[in-house]
């Protein structure tokens, strides 16, 4: 394998990584806080029909991005409501929102446009073009939000209180912070993070909608999350890794390599879910979440 | 609706009429509520399925005798959507695509009076007409114009599900692509291994680029959805596509080179219409010769293929009708010779 062809793979992984290292880091900000998100896929979703659709109707990719984060944002108070103020199971909320993405994209996407749920092809300024080393600008924001959220988490006293709410709320609520305005906050920056992530897949990684174009993705960020053992640097890292993972399956399809013979593809592609497996058994050292993750608080009266 | 049941009562009136008629005639004529099932790609996959799709619209549109129609959203649909179809009295009921083989053998066995067809597998029961395409001519057509288009020498494909049929359709192309340039390299990429590899345009794109990376200049997909994301890919990099099916050159007019196009629409129509004739069943192969499979030709591509081009197209299509020259079909022996 020559220079070029190695930087292709590495640029390829790039772009496949992006999608799965927003929904990671959003996922990162929410857990953080204690509240579980299974609903990254279903907020992807929403954020990618949203932004296929306004970029078609307004003819600009900052408005479809716009409109995309906005989309997920809805999802994710809906979610907060659900899990945070009527403390409600987060699990079941998180599979709520899925389902409810899934159905409801498929159905205004094919009440308006009568295409099966799909947008029609989005071409043009109504898509992200390549502006940087042949990546689009939401590359660059969202490599950028891994140093962002690095310093947000660890250097600043707001960072601080939303780890102490995800560990031992009780504590931050005797300090007399509010539980759930942190909470709120965690979640909605997931919101604004997932849009980032499902604009990304249909308007600039594609061009359009289709049902279900996440294709598991928000899962696949799930186990980069607990690969990452919470923190965002190595987020970057296990997001970087399992895209790079699926541009080689992608290349190695039908290769024969020289003493292993013809490598099958689906073992490349089950490395990710297998390497997490790994970790949670605690092979790479142990992956310990957030201690009140998944608990709903409830004020002591 | 209301004029569809006029039709159907005015054929029971003429069949009254006739008094002649066997049951078998009658049942027919009673009962032309034509259904589709499509495949898993949804029938606007601007390919495969859209192109039934078409037909039965075509047919509505002439006659207007309605149909009811549905997209199956899991495997498991297909047989509960099939026996719906059957329960409610539906006749003709095609289902679409090779995966629908075992669910329609079922359904078919169970209500022997109604009519079914499908298209891309053959189920040998007398109601069941099995309409299956040669795939592998009209893609040995379009890899002719791909390797006489291509100017790095090398070229790509990128299949859907990896299944004999798709493979039917690289086996042919890389025929074609060597006849012309014997020593073309050809890439060959499948999506997946399950439905989902129908309706990925985002690895469909990724493929592209991959082998664009290694020096293909034309890409020919045969991916339903996928390929949207191919053609996609080609022509954000400047190369060419090569659609499939149904005609996709509008899709990024001057950057698709051609579509090998496949009458699915074609088969419906004829399947909807002659439902009322006294034969049915049976196996149709449609090729070259029965104008089932063909490439398109029309003005968004017609910068792109020069005279020698429609030249070489013109031999090959005369050379595979003749029999002069015999197209490989790998589902024959499930092996590829080039």
């Amino acid at each position: 394998m020559d220079a070029t062809a190695l930087l292709t793979v590495l640029d390829s992984g790039l772009r496949l990584s992006i999608p799965l290292l927003c929904a990671c880091l959003a996922g990162l900000w929410s857990e953080r806080s204690g509240v579980v998100d299974i609903g990254l896929e279903g907020k992807m979703l929403v954020a990618a029909f949203c932004a296929a659709a306004a970029a078609y109707a307004a003819g600009s990719a900052w408005i479809g991005l716009a409109a995309g984060v906005a989309g997920s944002l809805i999802f994710a108070l809906l979610h907060g409501f659900a899990s945070i103020t009527q403390r409600g199971n987060q699990i079941v909320s998180g599979v709520a929102v899925n389902m409810l993405a899934a159905g409801l994209t498929a159905v205004i996407g094919n009440a308006w446009y009568g295409q099966g749920g799909r947008t029609p092809p989005i071409e043009g300024p109504q898509r992200f073009g390549d502006a940087v080393l042949g990546h689009s600008v939401l590359v660059c924001l969202a490599l950028a939000a891994v140093p962002i959220t690095w310093f947000v988490l660890n250097r600043t006293r707001f960072g601080l209180r939303l780890r102490a709410v995800g560990e031992n709320p009780a504590a931050v609520d005797t300090a007399g912070i509010s539980v759930s305005a942190l909470r709120y906050a965690a979640v909605m920056l997931g919101g604004v993070l997932c849009g980032l992530s499902g604009a990304y897949l249909s308007i600039s990684q594609s061009a359009g909608f289709l049902p279900g174009m996440t294709a598991g993705k928000g899962f696949i960020a799930l186990a980069a999350l607990i690969f990452a053992k919470w923190r965002a640097w190595p987020a970057l890292g296990a997001c970087y890794l399992f895209g790079l993972l699926d541009a080689i399956a992608i290349r190695l399809q039908g290769v024969v390599l020289p003493g292993i013979g013809e490598v099958p593809v689906q073992a490349v592609q089950a490395l990710p879910y297998a390497m997490t497996v790994i970790v949670l058994a605690g092979v790479i050292g142990r992956a310990i979440p957030p201690r009140a993750a998944g608990v709903p608080y409830v004020k002591e009266r | 609706m209301i004029r569809g049941s006029l039709v159907a009562v005015g054929l029971l009136i003429s069949a009254a009429a006739l008094a002649q008629g066997t049951p078998a005639q009658q049942g027919a004529a009673q009962a032309l509520r034509p259904a589709i099932v499509y495949d898993l790609g949804g029938k606007f996959d601007k390919s495969f399925n859209e192109g039934v799709h078409m037909g039965a619209e075509k047919f509505k549109k002439e006659t207007g005798v309605e149909y009811r129609d549905f997209e199956p959203q899991t495997d498991a649909q297909r047989e509960q959507a099939l026996r719906r179809f059957a329960r409610d009295g539906h006749s003709p009921i095609i289902a679409v695509g090779f995966s629908q083989e075992s669910a329609l053998k079922k359904v078919a066995a169970e209500f022997p009076s109604l009519r079914f067809a499908i298209i891309d597998s053959v189920v040998p029961l007398p109601n069941v007409r099995s309409i299956t395409f040669k795939e592998h001519e009209g893609s040995y057509l379009v890899g002719v114009l791909a390797a006489m288009a291509s100017k790095t020498g090398k070229v790509g494909f990128v299949g859907g599900m990896d299944i004999p049929l798709i493979r039917k359709f690289a086996c042919g192309y890389v025929q074609g692509v060597k006849a012309v340039k014997k020593d073309a390299e050809v890439f060959q990429n499948m999506t997946g291994t399950t439905g989902a590899a129908w309706n990925d345009p985002v690895k469909g794109g990724e493929l592209a680029r991959s082998q664009i990376d290694r020096g293909a200049d034309v890409i020919y997909h045969a991916a339903g959805g996928t390929g949207i994301g191919v053609l996609r890919a080609a022509a954000d990099a400047g190369k060419l596509g090569i659609g499939v099916d149904s005609n996709q050159n509008g899709l990024h007019p001057g950057k698709v080179l051609t579509s090998m196009l496949k009458r699915v629409d074609v088969a419906t129509y004829t399947a909807f219409a002659q439902a009322r004739d006294q034969d049915w069943g049976g196996h149709q192969v449609l090729g070259l010769k029965e104008d089932g499979v063909g490439w398109a030709d029309d003005e968004h591509n017609k910068p792109l293929i020069t005279q020698d081009m429609r030249d070489a197209v013109a031999k090959a299509t005369a050379d595979i009708k003749s029999g002069a020259v015999k197209v490989h079909d790998y589902m024959a022996d499930q092996r590829c010779p080039v």
